[in-house]
């Protein structure tokens, strides 16, 4: 996928959140859409099952208009968190431009959010892109239960953050935190476009 | 009632960006087409989009082409008040046929035919009547066709069935383009930077964004000093680029619980982007959008775009530029010398300047200039007498006026007696003068080259040819006759020259109205100058001519003969000259010099007989096998019966 095609002037900046199952990337989306004016919003696609749980993918695309001549679309995609759907996860991140990794602040997920970051590793390394290259961000979702379930940012990030990536500690229910995540992985994935790579 | 194109509502001022351009494209086409491309041309677009510019832009265009076009410009509310006037006085039938002889006809704001059962039916009928006729009806509107309320279907299905294009809000490097345009007209200058801020903000309409630069040159004027960014900001209100965005009509929505964090957003994704997007990189893309808009491929200025710090890529796009112009250069000549050449892709892409103009110059070789006169017949070997004198003086005054005196000339007469030596004659002189382009030959052979212009599609390159004559000679416009074709292509050409004052010279063997198989459109024309007639040849005449045959052969000027000769019954110059190469090739034969007796001879066959024998003979000598034998009756003309009761007195 281009990111920026200056024949067309088109930004497209595909951004992904990934995250262990029940994490709250679609919680993210349905933020961001429920912000978002109508007349800039597609039409958010939802493959969830019986009872909300991803099955497939979500997706939301934005359209910011035209910024420096430019039209600028971000496409805002969710894997399916649980870990039988890894085909899928996969699919997903082809060509993404930037990753959010949406983390459970639950002290007893913090397994999870571990393996599903080495599985995000490894998914990205199957489509031939090293981590180390791609825009990530880091948000540690519900912040708002009590603490003595939650682990703290800091303990997160020591946990989590092996290459201190921003961190945002999140309440995506209410909203605390998501345009905060979205700005931070917007600006890593276009300051990469900034850095020389007009990807072609 | 009708209104007045305005000149300033071409083309040419017209800025194409991608909302308008098919509307424009499908305008030039029917400007170029009239009656056959699109009709009717159905554009619609909101208030202060282009849709008049388009529309006058459309009537200058084909009045630039076809300047003999009749052509009307006016709204839906003249035409029904001037329906209504027309009623009121009885003259509904009048009015209906002034319309439907518009060629061109532009009709603005159709949208009010809303409620206007009578005009809807009066239109309908308009439509039909210049469809049928072939004439060209372009409408604007401020929606389309079957959005108009309580409208026909009858005429939703007319205006749909031509094209029906719309106009769209500009887009942001066509608002720039825009400003930057009016600015320059109005010769008003800003710092870098200020209209494109302008140009940031949505105006939903062209209109609009007039009155912000109108306010800001006013601005600058008062203040007496350049305005900055900032302070276009302040007189037109926007708080910043982002929120100027986020706050045109098109985002505000009122189902969004909490638009901030979004506009916030935006607002951070501006400013990354252009930082990420450098300004080169936006002028270099700006620079492809506009040209690309205007149909220039752009290869050079994207590559500028693959590599990462081209040098000096304003010296880049300046030079694209100057190429671009001078591609428009040679498009706007070869358009004059082979219209059809001009719309070739060559001269669109400035990537290959040698190819266009190698194009350009083929088709400026391969623009032979119409066939020139014969020089084989100069006016002053033009022998004058009584017969011919009338003519004569015509084409004198023709060569000292063209085009200003007697236009068309048509000279008449019969075979032989010097028409086409006056008509080369005419041209030759014609061609004289400075940056004249003669164009001079038969009509046999202008019908012969239309039928190849149009075996090889080239009619346009044809037409173009004698367009650029300043005089047309056409020898024979008898045979004009059922060539229909030809006839309306002459006609159309006539009347191109004789509205730009070029000179029309013809000659026909007899007087226009009694040739047979020409329209009366052509007929009439050429009685509309002077027709000017050479009779047979007087003595006076016969006897100059062979005054100068002779001199030519070297022969003696012998004045039994000259008499003998100039009394001779022929009745064209041809036949003298005959009559005269007949008698030296029979001294030639027999070795004897050229007289009067040896004349008499050769063209009476046997010495005058002795009425010895007391038998009269007419000199005719029929043969058995029933064919005339006398030699010079078989060739030549029968002479006139009196002359011949003198020859046989002789």
């Amino acid at each position: 996928m281009s990111l920026v095609n200056f024949t067309t002037r088109e930004i497209t900046c595909k951004i992904v959140y990934y995250g262990p199952g029940r994490s709250g990337k679609t919680t993210n989306l349905h933020y961001v859409y429920g912000r978002v004016p109508e007349t800039r919003r597609g039409r958010m696609v939802s493959l969830a099952t019986q009872t909300d749980r991803t099955l497939f993918f979500d997706f939301l695309p934005i359209d910011l208009g035209q910024i420096s001549g430019f039209s600028t679309r971000f496409q805002l995609y969710t894997v399916p968190g649980q870990v039988y759907y890894n085909a899928t996860r996969r699919l997903v991140l082809q060509g993404a431009d930037g990753v959010v990794f949406v983390g459970d602040s639950q002290a007893r997920q913090l397994d999870e959010n571990i393996e599903s970051l080495q599985n995000l590793q490894s998914n990205l390394l199957e489509h031939g892109v090293d981590v180390r290259t791609m825009p990530v961000v880091m948000q540690y979702n519900k912040q708002d239960l009590p603490r003595e379930l939650i682990l703290t940012p800091p303990d997160l990030d020591d946990a989590l953050n092996f290459r201190s990536v921003p961190s945002f500690p999140a309440d995506a229910l209410h909203g605390r935190g998501v345009f905060e995540t979205l700005k931070a992985i917007s600006e890593l994935v276009l300051k990469k476009l900034a850095a020389g790579s007009p990807a072609a | 009632m009708t209104s007045a194109l305005n000149p300033r509502f071409s083309f040419e001022t017209f800025v194409v960006g991608a909302a308008n351009r098919l509307a424009v494209t499908a305008g030039r086409t029917v400007a170029e087409n009239p009656g056959s491309a699109y009709n009717p041309l159905f554009i619609y677009s909101g208030s202060g989009l282009g849709k008049t510019h388009v529309l006058m832009a459309i009537g200058h265009a084909a009045k630039t082409i076809a300047s003999q076009l009749n052509i009307e410009y006016l709204t839906l509310d003249e035409y029904v008040e001037a329906f209504h006037a027309a009623i009121a006085a009885g003259q509904g039938d009048a009015f209906r046929r002034r319309f439907q002889n518009v060629d061109v006809l532009l009709v603005d704001d159709v949208q009010f035919l809303t409620n206007r059962k009578e005009m809807q039916a009066e239109l309908l009928r308009l439509t039909e009547a210049l469809q049928q006729s072939g004439h060209q009806i372009v409408l604007a509107s401020d929606r389309p066709p079957a959005e108009i309320a309580d409208l026909d279907e009858r005429l939703i299905s007319r205006f749909s069935g031509g094209l029906v294009v719309d106009i769209g809000i500009p887009d942001y490097e066509t608002r720039v383009a825009i400003l930057r345009r009016k600015a320059e007209e109005r010769a008003s200058k800003f710092q870098p930077g200020v209209l494109e801020t302008v140009a940031q903000v949505e105006y939903p309409n062209v209109r609009e964004l007039m009155g912000a630069l109108n306010r800001l040159i006013a601005f600058q004027a008062v203040n007496d000093m350049p305005i900055n960014e900032e302070a276009v900001r302040k007189v037109l209100g926007i708080a910043t680029a982002a929120s100027s965005t986020a706050a045109s009509p098109t985002v505000a929505s009122p189902t969004a619980a909490s638009p901030d964090e979004f506009s916030q957003f935006l607002t951070d994704v501006t400013v990354t982007v252009g930082k990420a997007v450098e300004a080169w990189r936006a002028r270099v893309t700006e620079a492809v959008m506009r040209w690309e808009g205007e149909g220039y491929r752009t290869g050079r200025l994207e590559k500028l775009l693959d590599q990462e710090q081209p040098a000096a890529v304003d010296d880049a796009i300046a030079a694209y530029v100057q190429d671009v112009e001078r591609l428009k250069a040679l498009e706007a000549e070869v358009a004059v010398l082979d219209p059809q050449a001009a719309g070739e892709k060559v001269f669109r892409d400035p990537d290959h300047m040698d190819e266009a103009e190698a194009a350009a110059a083929k088709v400026r070789d391969g623009a032979a200039p119409p066939p020139a006169p014969s020089a084989a017949f100069p006016l002053e070997t033009y022998v004058v007498g009584p017969s011919n004198e009338v003519a004569l003086n015509a084409a004198r005054d023709v060569i000292a006026k063209p085009g200003k005196k007697y236009n068309p000339l048509v000279i008449v007469g019969k075979s032989g007696l010097g028409k086409t030596h006056l008509l080369n004659a005419i041209g030759l002189e014609l061609a004289r003068k400075k940056n004249a382009v003669v164009a001079c030959l038969s009509t046999q052979a202008f019908v012969d080259e239309l039928i190849a212009a149009i075996d090889g599609n080239r009619v346009d390159w044809w037409r173009a040819r004698y367009r650029r004559a300043t005089a047309l000679l056409l020898d024979d416009i008898h045979l004009l006759s059922g060539k229909e074709r030809t006839q309306e292509e002459l006609f159309n050409l006539f009347n191109q020259l004789v509205d730009a004052d070029r000179q029309l010279v013809f000659t026909a063997p007899a007087h226009p109205n009694t040739l047979e198989g020409l329209e009366e459109r052509i007929v009439s024309r050429l009685e509309g100058g002077l027709v000017a007639e050479i009779v047979e040849p007087d003595k006076e005449l016969r006897r100059s001519v062979l005054e100068r045959l002779l001199t030519q052969q070297h022969l003696p000027m012998e004045p039994a003969l000259l008499d003998y000769l100039a009394d001779r019954p022929i009745d064209s110059v041809r036949s003298l000259t005959g009559i005269v190469q007949r008698v030296v090739e029979a001294a030639a034969a027999q070795d004897a010099p050229v007289s009067a007796g040896l004349a008499r001879e050769v063209l009476e066959g046997a010495p005058p007989p002795r009425r010895t024998t007391g038998l009269r003979t007419s000199g005719i000598v029929v043969s058995s096998a029933g064919g005339v034998r006398s030699r010079e009756k078989m060739v030549w003309d029968w002479p006139a019966a009196g002359d011949r009761v003198i020859e046989d007195l002789r």
